[in-house]
């Protein structure tokens, strides 16, 4: 079949980085095109491409057949593509309607004035083809995630377009939003239109993806049809190892109860969260993006304070309001966002990972830097942090050695109890192989950890306990063995499951 | 022909490594500094006077002290437009107390306590209500320097002890060296060591790099925040002390559009207004450049409120150096790295 | 949700209405049609140079040099007057928006092609312009006696019953009221200010938006210059000294954020009502002028609080209606 949109031999610099080297990506239309990879493949890169955010440094593209240029975002929405980003593009003061109209608001055919009375009937009438119940009048900033979400989608229908990207759009839906999402893709398809859809959950691919194509570390791989490719095969494409190979399991030799969290609770955000966490144990919080695990964590950081409900340590009732009251208890929190919530990317290596705990570090408030490197020095290379030294930004590293500066950071303040949020999002391959050893050693040597996790594998090759959360509650909670991807994912979309107390 | 590229490559190393020092800041600025004293010796043969250096330095001083804070205040990511209304309140209650007959030493307290307190109520709003620093400080600047006026009027305090008059015009022994001069250096010297020789310092850059993830990593944002504020506020009560001690009187005019020039030192000193970015040498080196090319334009005639044209254009030209330099670097790497065939590194958001 | 935007305009003018009986009762001559019409005309000026900050603001940036700028176009056009008084008057308020527009394109120049953020910019040509004003005059001042009798008049000059000073403002408000709300360019501004990234996702130019945004306050300014001196028959060096802070004063009583992204034309005209209101009343119960300026600041900052703690209490009301 004819190909919609061509990419071919993309290649893309940045200061210092390579981000596609002669990638070949084909858009047929009335086709679901799952584009595949690990964080830092390319797949953003080529998107924002595609949609004239970015210009290649080499290669062409071709629509239709035809050399074409897109210099900047409005010349790919002329082109008829319309894309839906991950990170929630949306003008938090604005309507609904404007923030779908922003950029193509509608006019009135005499005056040029704006037809605020159209653009409403039409977000209304888009918004209940999809059976959204969203007021049109209502401020983003007032709306859940998955609503924003949903919103956005809605902007790309407006726009009319011919092809459709959507990036990891389902992270933030619940089971009915999915299945309307697939719905709609479906509608799209037949209608004509051609889906790029970037994913690596394979609930997703194989779902509603016709053909794939699979990138690594900027570099095409392969492609193919879905129904006729096995999974272990696309990760082998997408990672260069198969699948078991990735997990290594932990020992099960729980200690005594560390932490207790009884009934805790926060207005509109979770509710009467109750779990507790042995020494040497793995704790697995699962559940979809949204769920309310990171909440649940922050305020057990003292990051936010719960309205209510009781956390104790060793038996004792403690009150945690602020990060280094925590800290003070023996508690470390590697928080889901590397880039903004775990490192200064600005600042060296050195004054990240020894941030936490610079007053411990210093005589009468003054800096030792000799205590700084030898502590950066102990636990960089603990953690194997691959750079050129100690002074190096962190923005100079990739991806997974970013994430071994705040482990290290975070094993320097010598935490009884160590709370991980994602550490493996959007790390190569090779590096979270080793962070899941990692891991297993420090639950060897005693340490009680939390595991958030949104990946099946994972979960389930590393917690001994899991805890599934849904829309701010717990749904439900197992045991390693009687775990599997099926009932792990209905107690995330929110079928709760009979609960032992755990 | 392959020997010969190696040798220019190798060549052009060394160059670009003494270009990259050369390029810093400071360095910049201190070249920029002896050009100013050199055009203005040759302007005017009253410059390079070893006293009349040290006379001038009285014109700067007070400014100089309130820049050293407003360097933690913008490396915290935050902004002071207070300070100058701050100077004048503290001014203003200086004189009242004054007045009615305080000595030196209530005098001197009262001056520091007002700056204090006012500097406290900036963090105070600006922590406790998570409302951004220019906004509350616009409005405080008013406020403080409104109540100079709302109490003056037109009117001026003129009634200061005797011995208070040292701090603003004292020499130290029986030297031409002003006792302003040596205090700032002082000052210059502990708040140096605050910024880059203790925990605190570490902290403010953290905060002013990322303060969500300085606040994950157990740095107390908001109280580290609050006390920037406050030593702003008590070192601005410092300046009114010295200034007031000067002039002998206050009026609510008093250090009138200060804030503009402080922070234009502080800004010209190489430290960035987005936060995070800076340090003390540069500054020290903008204090003096600004101080002397007042100096050197007062020589020969050139009115204040030319003066402020030129401070004014030095600002502007000070913030666009950097990112054209920046660019321009990039711009070359780029065109490098076409060159070369490269290799991917995984882990760029992609 | 019109309920809650509503409340707030609403809101201040119940504020303003309390505060006009709160100094009626203390001075009668307070409602008095002739003052309350002088009440409109001193405030006029600052209504438009504020709708100009606005502007500004809303695309998250500042303009502190409006005061300056007040004075620059003030001192040129007055000299103008003075040295060549056969000009037709037509003649000079074109002259006045064209140096306004000079100002704010040199501001809207550095912000969008150079980069500079503009609380340094602003800073920056604060100074000069008010340098300028010096260079242009020497020091010296137009005064009374040396404008023409049709510059004097200019904002006194009525047109059934109305003030060309009052139309002035009148004008700005409707235009800038319609730009904001049923202009795809007014909207484009508060998407700029919502959200830098996702409006250049959408094609927006961030440039052209920022440009735009300091030209228009700068013509207003020119305007708002020639208006200032020929009312107070006098151009001198420190004509408007401090009048940013009542601009930025107004935005911020009347709900624009100071962040950027919100603001409405009625909020602002309700903002400056309400300052020129405090500003009249202290002269009508007999407290000295020099008062206005700490009760300025005194009332920016209670009014940035208070819409911070409306805020706050919204959101926590929102988060309440989830039921978990």
């Amino acid at each position: 079949m004819p190909s919609v949109l061509e990419c071919r031999r993309i290649t893309k610099h940045f200061p210092g980085i390579k981000a596609l080297d002669e990638v070949d990506f084909k858009i047929r239309a009335g086709e679901v095109h799952a584009l595949i990879g690990e964080n830092g493949a390319g797949k953003s890169t080529l998107v924002k491409i595609i949609t004239g955010i970015h210009q290649p440094d080499a290669g062409v593209i071709l629509q239709n057949g035809v050399s074409v240029e897109f210099r900047n975002p409005t010349a790919s929405q002329l082109a008829g593509i319309a894309a839906i980003h991950q990170e929630a593009t949306m003008f938090p003061e604005l309507s609904v309607t404007e923030n779908i109209y922003m950029g193509h608001h509608l006019t009135r055919r005499k005056s040029r004035l704006l037809d605020w009375k159209g653009m409403k009937l039409k977000t209304r009438s888009l918004l209940e083809t999809l059976e959204l119940e969203i007021n049109p009048d209502m401020k983003v900033k007032d709306l859940s995630v998955a609503q924003r979400h949903m919103v956005e989608i809605v902007k790309a229908l407006s726009l009319d377009a011919r092809i459709v990207i959507m990036d990891e759009p389902t992270s933030a839906l619940s089971l009915r939003e999915v299945e309307d999402l697939y719905k709609i893709i479906r509608h799209l398809r037949s209608e004509g239109q051609a889906i790029v859809f970037i994913s690596h959950k394979f609930e997703d691919i194989y779902e509603i993806a016709d053909y794939f194509t699979v990138l690594r570390d900027g570099r095409y791989i392969g492609e193919g049809i879905v129904a006729e490719t096995e999974v272990d095969e696309i990760v082998r494409m997408m990672v260069g190892r198969s699948l078991d190979q990735m997990f290594p399991k932990t020992k099960v030799k729980f200690g005594d109860t560390i932490l207790k969290v009884e009934g805790l609770s926060k207005t509109g955000i979770f509710k009467d969260i109750s779990f507790d966490l042995h020494r040497g144990e793995i704790l697995g919080f699962f559940g979809l993006v949204g769920a309310g695990r990171s909440e649940v964590m922050r305020a057990v950081f003292g990051i936010d304070t719960a309205t209510s409900g009781t956390i104790s340590i060793e038996g004792r009732e403690v009150h945690i309001t602020s990060p280094p009251a925590a800290m003070n208890r023996g508690i470390a929190y590697v928080p889901e966002d590397r880039q903004l919530q775990g490192t200064i990317l600005d600042m060296s290596i050195r004054d990240n990972i020894t941030l936490p705990i610079v007053e411990k570090l210093a005589s009468y408030s003054f800096l030792n830097f000799h205590k700084e490197e030898e502590i950066t020095r102990e636990f960089g290379e603990r953690m194997e942090i691959k750079t050129s030294g100690w002074d190096q930004a962190v923005n100079s590293l990739s991806g997974g050695n970013q994430q071994k500066v705040v482990l290290a950071k975070w094993l320097a303040t010598r935490p009884e109890i160590l709370i991980m949020d994602e550490p493996t999002k959007g790390i190569d391959v090779a590096t979270k192989a080793r962070v899941h050893e990692f891991i297993s050693q420090l639950a060897a040597e005693g340490l009680a950890i939390i595991l958030i996790s949104s990946e099946i594998p994972e979960i389930l090759g590393m917690a001994d306990r899991i805890v599934v959360m849904h829309e701010g509650k717990i749904t439900a909670r197992l045991d390693r063995d009687q775990a599997d991807s099926e009932t792990l994912v209905k107690a995330a979309m929110g079928n709760p499951l009979p609960q032992e107390a755990v | 022909m392959k020997k010969q590229n190696r040798l220019r490559t190798s060549y052009t190393g060394m160059m670009a490594r003494v270009a990259a020092l050369l390029m810093t800041w400071e360095v910049i600025l201190f070249l920029i500094f002896v050009v100013v004293v050199i055009v203005n010796s040759y302007l005017s043969p009253y410059f390079l006077d070893l006293f009349n250096i040290l006379d001038t330095t009285f014109n700067f001083m007070e400014k100089a002290i309130v820049a050293l804070p407003m360097i933690l205040v913008i490396i915290c990511g935050d902004i002071d437009i207070s300070v100058a209304g701050i100077i004048a309140l503290s001014s203003l209650l200086m004189g009242m107390v004054s007045a009615a007959g305080a000595p030196t030493g209530i005098v001197v307290l009262v001056g520091l306590g007002t700056g204090l307190s006012a500097g406290a109520l900036n963090g105070l709003l600006i922590t406790r209500f998570g409302i951004p620093a220019i906004a509350i400080t616009i409005g405080s600047m008013s406020l403080f320097r409104g109540i100079s006026y709302a109490v003056l009027g037109d009117q001026a305090y003129t009634k200061y002890p005797e011995s208070f008059a040292f701090f603003g015009q004292g020499y130290i022994g029986n030297t031409i060296i002003p006792f302003e001069l040596v205090f700032f250096i002082a000052l210059a010297i502990v708040f140096g060591l605050l910024l880059h020789r203790t925990t605190f310092g570490r902290k403010v850059y953290a905060i002013g790099n990322n303060p969500i993830s300085a606040r994950f990593s157990g740095v107390r944002v908001n109280r580290i925040r609050w006390i920037v504020f406050s030593l702003s506020g008590t070192m601005s009560g410092l300046a009114a002390i010295l200034l007031t001690s000067r002039i002998g009187s206050t009026r609510p005019n008093i250090a009138s559009g200060w804030e503009l020039e402080i922070i234009t030192t502080v800004v010209l000193g190489g430290v960035a207004i987005s936060g995070g970015k800076g340090n003390i040498l540069g500054v020290i080196i903008g204090i003096f450049l600004i101080g002397f090319l007042k100096f050197g334009m007062g020589l020969i005639n050139v009115p204040g409120k030319v003066m402020n044209i030129v401070i004014g254009f030095l600002l502007i030209v000070a913030i666009m150096l950097p990112g054209y330099i920046r660019a321009l670097r990039n711009r070359s790497l780029l065109k490098r790295q076409r060159q070369k065939p490269g290799r991917t590194s995984p882990g760029l958001a992609g | 949700m019109r309920e809650l935007l509503r409340r707030r305009e609403f809101s201040l003018l119940i504020l303003i209405l309390l505060l006009m009986l709160a100094v009626s009762l203390r001075a009668p001559n307070f409602p008095q049609p002739g003052n309350l019409y002088d009440i409109a005309n001193d405030t006029a000026i600052l209504i438009m140079v504020a709708i100009g900050q606005m502007l500004v603001i809303i695309t998250g940036g500042i303009d502190l040099s409006v005061a300056s700028g007040i004075a620059l176009t003030g001192m040129s056009v007055g000299m103008l007057n003075q040295y060549f008084p056969g000009i037709p008057i037509f003649v000079i308020i074109l002259i006045s928006l064209a140096i306004g527009f000079v100002l704010g394109s040199f501001n809207g120049i550095l912000v969008s092609l150079a980069g500079i953020p503009p609380i340094i910019t602003t800073l920056g040509t604060m100074s000069i312009y008010r340098g300028f004003v010096f260079v242009l005059s020497k020091g010296e001042w137009v005064s009374a006696h040396e404008m023409t009798e049709a510059f004097r008049e200019l904002p006194r000059g009525s047109l059934f019953g109305v003030t060309n000073l009052l139309l002035a403002a009148l004008l700005v408000v409707l235009i800038f009221a319609i730009f904001l709300r049923l202009s795809r360019t007014g909207r484009e501004i508060y998407g700029v200010g919502g959200n830098k990234v996702a409006a250049q996702y959408v094609g927006i130019s961030l440039k052209k938006i920022n440009y735009l945004a300091f030209t228009l306050s700068g013509v207003i300014v020119g305007l708002s210059g020639l208006f200032w001196v020929s009312r107070y028959a006098s151009a001198q060096n420190e004509t408007a000294f401090g009048f940013e802070l009542q601009t930025i004063a107004a935005c911020v009583i009347g709900g624009v954020s100071i962040m950027g992204g919100t603001g409405t034309v009625l909020g602002v005209v309700l903002g400056a009502m309400f300052l020129g209101i405090v500003n009249n009343a202290l002269t009508v119960i007999n407290l000295s002028p020099f008062y206005q300026m700490a009760i300025q600041g005194f009332v920016i900052l209670v009014a940035i609080v208070a819409n911070t703690l409306v805020d706050q209490r919204n959101q926590l009301a929102m988060l309440r209606k989830r039921e978990l």
